[in-house]
């Protein structure tokens, strides 16, 4: 098993476990200072459930896979437009968590120093979402690749790391969700 | 000042510490027995086959390994592992546990950076860097309880010949208790590192006869008479910054950020053990604490010799 | 089955020429290099270096404290050695020089090219280089626009709240912060590189069950790593925000938790010493068969143990905390896990002793150190246990006891076991050997400088002198031994020079090496001294742990008794 694919698949399997226990962390420190917070604003008065973000990018591990199995069988415009979709839902993810932060920002003055929540709010969910970004540079890419006619079945191994990446940034938003929205709240 | 001596963990005069080294001479002797047999068999085997082989070129017989030793030395490690834990539990519980009887003397603790607050919240007592108790006996036993809190750092409570260590944490409240069964003065300090002097954090408890407690808390408890000599001294530490931070009971002086100076000459040392107290080194304190204890929190306070001279004569009339 | 070489192009000879377009040549060739063999020389030079600057550091302390009361070193400045040093010795020698061999030595032992990410390694290495730069960097820029340039001071694990802003002002915690995370990026990418490779680029007919101890130690702390490093990087990202952003994780002013930083560090922090040391047992698999002549006894047993090692570690870290006030249930939890640790560690000492019974040793200075190692690791691993001990760990924590124990299994076990495995692995990497007579004197010196030291260390603990401190009361009976205890210094400090004195003079002027100069049976001396750029221009078959063994011994192969 000396194959470069087998290689690739080891290394990213190490990256997702070691991603883990980062976000591991951030979520314990989140448990831990759950109604902790001397003053408010508190989770139960200002947290929405995101729910149109988290359908948006929970979707888009479906269409992430879409689009690897498009590679594979060597249908390259059908995987650019797989990926293009997948990163517009990634968009509307992102969106909707701008949103809800400047609502919360702007309207109900909670920042990372207001208090216990706000220190642990923000960079739990902010840590989530910059993952996000660097998943959808590197679909964006992928799609551009596509679209230029660079993209070809032998990489369909490569991508598909690409969608396990994918794959476990939506795995960590199941957690944050839980944790932050349901539990915390 | 009465002699120090070595703060040794197994001279312990109070029984948590009592508890301690007992459990100690078990692991202690439990080990040296590991320890001479391993070693033992260790050096047997260096010597016997380190000596010049009589055929050196022919490879020993290769032996891959054996399941019952093998067995055998996991599993007698494994069993005195068992019997190690359930020892040692035995005493975890038993300091932990030991409940607060009703007439126990309570003391909190306040880790600052880089001295050390006592109060006698019931006694209506508070003091600097010395612990004064009364000495326990089996016919009346006499515990004291010290709660631990913090206004800054992390900080750690030891004496070592009266308890195990107890850490001062900010934002949480710890709790310790010793039973100090021999009249003396025992030395501590801070064993958790708190910045810059940590070193100089130390922590001494006197442990006294029944009688001369009572008297030693008749006397913290009475603020001391005004003295007519010292009327200069006195209204300079009114008037200056020094009632911000510091507390003269009977007088208007009640800031809380540094020690409590009511019965300053009671102590022995200035500056949590940063020199001894006298009135020359609390002329050279006043004057620059930073002299003593680099970065003490406490400023210079930029006095002429006669400010300073009047003022000590003043502080030392707080007895 | 072995065959004959068809011609091999001539080893790169990794000394540096002498003419000056050479020269730069040569620094250019190392500055890009992604060869696994050179990567593992420069992270283990770099270590070496910084475990002089660390060991520096540390002679400035003993000197202040050889007599009581001394304060030519202020206070702030021993602050900011303690803490340069514990940091210097954690992440910029021990880890290099544990990763660096594993660089070199894995991709040789299982008969690979090179790692499975060669880029990705050379990224490690610069990225560590850099957060070392950084750190020491601190010493100009750490005050900020506030004073001259000052290096952190909060210690090597910066406990809360003392590294908040509101305690430490100015950058120089920062510059710990970051430089630490750095290079734990760098670390983490190391690690995931030696999975990768040992997962998927085995020799053919090397099963996981053949491969060498050394390999699987690596494999396991590899794999500790990618579960520990997050964890510490997470926190140090929370004390950036703290310090930066305003946010409260372990501000206590603002209700947030000393507790919880303490919580996170450790659960990085312990298994961290085991990510230290377990190579260090690995080294000692492989150097004591081949000097006593002899399989290594109970294999099986010895790859379970590192593995539970790696496992168990997980469970103990909060015996770095039996004096916070966790509660008697904690604190018992974590005494029973810690006690538990220590049975597949006694293990490992049982399986080398095992080892030595019954050969016929060879007491050249791998064999000597790796002795030496057995002895003082028994001691670590026995005060280890008396810290275990909760109660008794509520005296001996904190105190010159604790520090002994550390030093006993970092300095004693692990670093006689690395000059075992330098004086073992130098004639591989360069084709010369080192000098035996200077190898005896570094030894000799270095065990007696380090026991006059470090056991002698273990008593002011006992007797009261908790660590950290610049100076100490002289009424306190810790004269004499602290005395005693920097008089060791000098020894250890000459035997390292003798020591790089060897390594230099040894790379032009030592005994030219051969392929296999110990006689062993890993794959990695079946190859030149140094191996070519591509490790091997024909393998021989692995049909067992020792391949070689099987070549010079075809009529009774190690297969069947496997």
């Amino acid at each position: 098993m000396n194959s470069t694919a087998a290689r690739g698949r080891a290394g990213v399997i190490g990256f997702i476990v070691a991603e883990t226990s980062l976000f591991a962390v951030f979520v314990v420190a989140y448990l831990f200072y759950i109604g902790k917070s001397a003053t408010g604003p508190y989770p139960r008065e200002v947290l929405d459930l995101p729910l149109v973000g988290t359908v948006c990018l929970l979707s888009s591990s479906i269409t992430v896979a879409r689009a690897t199995r498009a590679l594979a069988a060597g249908r390259i415009a059908r995987t650019g437009a797989w990926l293009l979709v997948t990163v517009v839902l990634g968009l509307a993810f992102l969106a909707s968590t701008a949103q809800e932060w400047r609502g919360l920002i702007v309207g109900r003055g909670l920042t990372i120093g207001t208090n216990l929540f706000g220190s642990t709010f923000y960079p739990l969910v902010g840590l989530h979402a910059s993952h996000v970004i660097v998943g959808l540079v590197m679909l964006s890419l992928c799609a551009a690749f596509a679209w230029s006619g660079a993209l070809k079945t032998v990489h369909a191994d490569r991508v598909e790391l690409v969608s396990w990446y994918w794959h476990f940034v939506d795995g960590v938003w199941i957690v944050v969700f839980t944790v932050v929205y349901v539990v915390g709240r | 000042m009465t002699p120090v001596q070595t703060p040794s963990i197994f001279a312990p005069v109070s029984t948590p510490a009592f508890a301690i080294r007992e459990l100690s001479f078990f692991v202690l002797g439990l080990t040296a027995v590991i320890f001479v047999i391993v070693a033992g068999f260790a050096i047997y085997t260096l010597i016997r086959f380190g000596r010049r082989p009589a055929n050196p070129d022919l490879e020993p017989a290769q032996v891959y390994g054996s399941k019952q030793i093998e067995l055998a030395w996991t599993v007698v490690p494994f069993l005195i592992v068992v019997v190690l834990f359930l020892v040692t539990a035995r005493y975890v519980w038993g300091i932990e546990r030991r409940a607060q009887p009703p007439d126990a003397l309570e003391i909190t603790l306040v880790g600052n950076q880089w001295w050390w607050e006592v109060r006698y919240p019931k006694l209506g007592i508070v003091t600097a860097n010395e612990i004064h108790v009364p000495v326990s006996d089996a016919s009346t036993p006499a515990l004291t309880f010290i709660t631990l809190q913090s206004v800054d750092v992390a900080h750690s409570f030891w004496v070592p010949q009266l308890a195990g260590k107890m850490d001062v944490i900010p934002n949480k409240t710890n709790r310790v208790w010793i039973e100090p069964r021999r009249v003396g003065t025992y030395v501590g300090q801070c064993a958790e590192y708190c910045g810059l002097q940590h070193a100089l954090m130390l922590l001494v408890v006197v442990v006294h006869p029944k009688d001369e407690f009572q008297a030693w808390v008749a006397a913290q408890q009475t603020p001391p008479a005004e003295q007519g000599t010292v009327t200069a001294g006195r209204q300079l530490f009114s008037s200056l910054a020094c009632i911000n931070c510091h507390t003269v009971r009977g007088t208007r002086s009640n800031g809380v950020f540094g020690p409590d100076l009511t019965h300053l000459m009671s102590r022995s040392t200035l500056g949590a053990g940063a020199a001894r107290n006298t009135p020359e080194n609390l002329r050279a304190w006043v004057k620059d604490p930073g002299a003593f204890k680099t970065g003490a929190l406490m400023p210079a306070m930029k006095l002429d010799d006669t400010q300073l001279d009047q003022l000590v004569a003043y502080l030392v009339t707080l007895r | 089955m072995s065959s004959v070489p068809t011609a091999v192009p001539a080893p790169h000879d990794i000394a540096p020429a002498s003419e000056s377009s050479g020269v730069l040549a040569t620094l250019h060739e190392w500055v890009v290099t992604v060869d696994h063999k050179r990567l593992g020389v420069m992270y283990v030079v770099t270590g070496l270096v910084f475990l002089v600057i660390g060991g520096l550091e540390a002679t400035l302390m003993r000197l202040q404290l050889t007599l009581p009361g001394l304060t030519f070193v202020p206070a702030e400045t021993f602050n900011r050695l303690f803490t340069l040093h514990g940091t210097t010795m954690v992440f910029l020698v021990g880890i290099p020089i544990i990763f660096g061999f594993g660089n070199y030595l894995v991709p040789l032992m299982i008969g690979a090219r090179d790692l499975a990410f060669p880029r990705l390694n050379a990224f490690g290495f610069w990225v560590l280089l850099f957060g070392g730069v950084l750190l020491y960097f601190s010493f100009i820029g750490g005050d900020g626009l506030y004073g001259a340039g000052s290096a952190p001071a909060v210690g090597w694990f910066a406990y809360a709240p003392l590294s908040e802003r509101a305690f430490t002002p100015g950058n120089a915690t920062d510059y710990w912060n970051l430089s630490i995370l750095i290079t734990g990026f760098g670390t983490v990418a190391t690690a995931i590189n030696l999975i990768a490779t040992i997962a998927t680029m085995r020799a053919p007919g090397m099963t996981l069950g053949r491969m060498p101890i050394y390999v699987w130690t690596m494999l396991t702390v590899s794999a500790m790593t990618l579960l520990i490093l997050p964890p510490l990087s997470a926190a140090q990202i929370m004390l950036l925000l703290d310090r930066f952003l305003g946010a409260h994780y372990f501000d206590t002013q603002a209700g947030g938790s000393a507790i919880i930083w303490q919580h996170f560090f450790w659960f990085f922090g312990h298994p961290e010493v085991y990510v230290l040391m377990v190579p260090g047992f690995g080294f000692v698999s492989e150097i004591i068969p081949v000097f006593s002549r002899k399989v290594i006894f109970g294999y099986a047993s010895l790859v379970a143990a590192t593995v539970a090692i790696g496992a168990v570690s997980f469970s103990t870290w909060a015996h770095h905390m039996f004096t916070v006030g966790m509660g008697g249930t904690l604190n018992s939890f974590f005494a029973a896990s810690t006690m538990l640790v220590a049975v597949p560690t006694g293990v490992k000492i049982f399986n080398w002793l095992g080892t030595l019974y019954g050969g016929k040793l060879r007491f050249r200075t791998p064999l000597l150190f790796c002795c030496a190692f057995l002895f003082q690791f028994l001691c670590a691993g026995l005060t280890g246990i008396m810290l275990a001990v909760a109660p008794f760990d509520w005296q001996l924590t904190d105190s010159y006891f604790v520090v002994a124990h550390f030093h006993f299994v970092l300095v004693g076990a692990l670093l006689f076991t690395i000059f075992a495995a330098l004086y073992y692995w130098f004639p591989k990497v360069t084709g010369r050997m080192l000098s035996e007579r200077l190898g005896r004197w570094h030894f000799w010196l270095f065990v007696i400088g380090f026991n006059v030291t470090f056991l002698t260390m273990h008593i002011p603990g006992f007797l009261g002198m908790p660590r950290r401190i610049y100076t100490y009361p002289a009424d306190r009976g810790w004269d004499l031994l602290n005395l005693v205890t920097t008089a060791g210094v000098p020894l250890q400090a000459v035997a390292v020079l003798i020591f790089a004195f060897n390594l230099v003079y040894s790379l032009r002027h030592g005994e030219v090496a051969g392929d296999n100069p110990w006689e062993a049976w890993t794959l990695e001396w079946a190859t030149s001294s140094p191996p070519p750029a591509y490790n091997f221009a024909t393998l021989p078959g692995v049909t067992s742990r020792r391949p070689l063994w099987d070549v010079q011994h075809p009529d009774d192969p190690d297969g069947p008794h496997e």
